[in-house]
């Protein structure tokens, strides 16, 4: 498992700059199951996440990603 | 001689701005806004109540609330240094459009909240034929929806042509902010010049859109340039200032800057209500982390009457519902649509 955050494998290191409160203003940037860098949108109320390879994931409410 | 005698036999700013500010509506000057940033912290509670009596007196009891939503997401060739779309550096943030559906839905969303004001952002130097047809066939979908919702546009530096356009769609205000003061501007960004900012503005206002333009505070200015900054917003004279407060992004050059501190935080936004008595003061971005959930509601108690819900372009805010609730607390009436057409 990768952190969506830096895209570094969670079990390696503290990740300090990903746990923090900043953090929690950030959507998922890294997929966590190859650490592919994922286009993200942000609406409102919510994000979507896509990753080439793994397919999208999104909060509740929010409309799928499109090209 | 306690403190408080010694202040009444000084030229206290605080009384020099209850009665210039507040009974005759005129904002301080630049040496007066940096007197109001170097007051003591235990003045703090009394420049913002003073802040609020401003706002109340001169701006009524409304709170104008906003969704803003991107458009276009990152890629964007200038080098905002506080920027994670900037297509310079190594941010994690890649490109995205959002489809018209998208725009439609995130529009809808955002008049849910009771919002009167919905926001088309794109990350761009200026806007190109595409991205203004995307803009122009989001607008007519939202209309078409039923939506009535109150567009605004911020999509760089524009042209006349550009302008008269976005005009004829039916944008009602456009943002694009000074974003720091202009002596400080050349070490933000490098690729275009606070001067091209303000000419943009200046044909947004002689084309009759109102004016949207603030910045982001904690961008390595020093106090002085945050008292150049309000003035020079104060001349530019804009319907709406949004406070942004810097949120550092991974990958940009201001990754390791520390957040502005909460009281540092609200000592602004006073300073600012002080030196714009009648204009539209926004929280905007980075309040969740430099003032937290306290500190926003003094912030709604030192000045501020409007208020971005929900989240931001890149960054997540607090659900909007938890805004509206602060509101309800505090008391304060969420400005409705009908007041604004």
């Amino acid at each position: 498992m990768f952190c969506v955050h830096c895209g570094l494998p969670e079990a390696e290191g503290d990740h300090p700059g990903c746990r923090g409160p900043r953090a929690a203003l950030e959507p998922p940037r890294f997929c966590p199951d190859c650490a592919r860098r994922m286009v993200v949108q942000v609406t409102p109320v919510g994000w979507s996440a896509r990753c080439s390879r793994h397919g999208e994931t999104t909060s509740a409410g929010t409309p799928a990603l499109t090209e | 001689m306690t403190a408080a005698a010694e202040r009444a036999t000084t030229t206290d700013v605080l009384a020099v701005a209850r009665e210039q500010v507040l009974d005759r509506g005129v904002g301080l000057t630049e040496a007066q806004v940096l007197d109001v940033l170097r007051l003591d912290d235990d003045r703090l509670d009394d420049l913002l109540a003073l802040a609020h009596e401003v706002r109340v007196r001169w701006c009524g009891p409304e709170v104008e609330v906003e969704g803003i939503v991107s458009l276009k997401t990152g890629g964007c060739p200038e080098d905002c240094h506080f920027c994670s779309q900037s297509g310079r550096f190594p941010s994690p943030v890649r490109s995205a459009w959002l489809d018209i559906p998208g725009l439609v839905e995130a529009a809808r969303q955002t008049a849910a909240t009771g919002a009167t004001e919905f926001c088309i952002v794109a990350a761009v130097r200026g806007p190109d034929a595409r991205l203004l047809s995307q803009v122009r066939d989001g607008i007519k979908a939202i209309r078409d929806s039923g939506n009535d919702i109150q567009i605004a546009c911020s999509l760089g530096m524009l042209t006349q042509e550009q302008v008269d356009e976005l005009v004829a769609m039916g944008v009602h205000r456009y943002n694009h902010n000074l974003e720091t003061a202009r002596s400080h501007f050349p070490q933000v960004v490098t690729t275009h010049s606070w001067e091209e900012r303000w000419d943009t503005l200046r044909m947004v206002r002689e084309a009759g859109m109102e004016v949207c333009s603030g910045g982001i505070l904690g961008m390595g200015e020093t106090t002085e340039q945050r008292a150049e900054f309000a003035v020079q917003l104060a001349e530019l004279d804009p319907h709406e200032v949004p406070m942004n407060f810097l949120i550092p992004q991974p990958g940009t050059p201001y990754e390791q800057y520390e957040p502005v501190p909460g009281r540092e935080a609200l000592k602004l936004v006073a300073a600012f209500r002080l030196a714009m008595p009648r204009t539209m003061l926004r929280f905007a971005g980075g309040r969740e982390l430099t003032l937290g959930d306290l500190g926003a509601e003094k912030g709604m108690l030192g000045g501020v009457n409007a208020i971005i819900v929900g989240n931001y372009l890149t960054n997540l805010g607090r659900p909007a519902q938890q805004d509206l609730d602060m509101l309800a607390d505090l008391k304060m009436p969420i400005k409705a649509l009908s007041d604004t057409l």
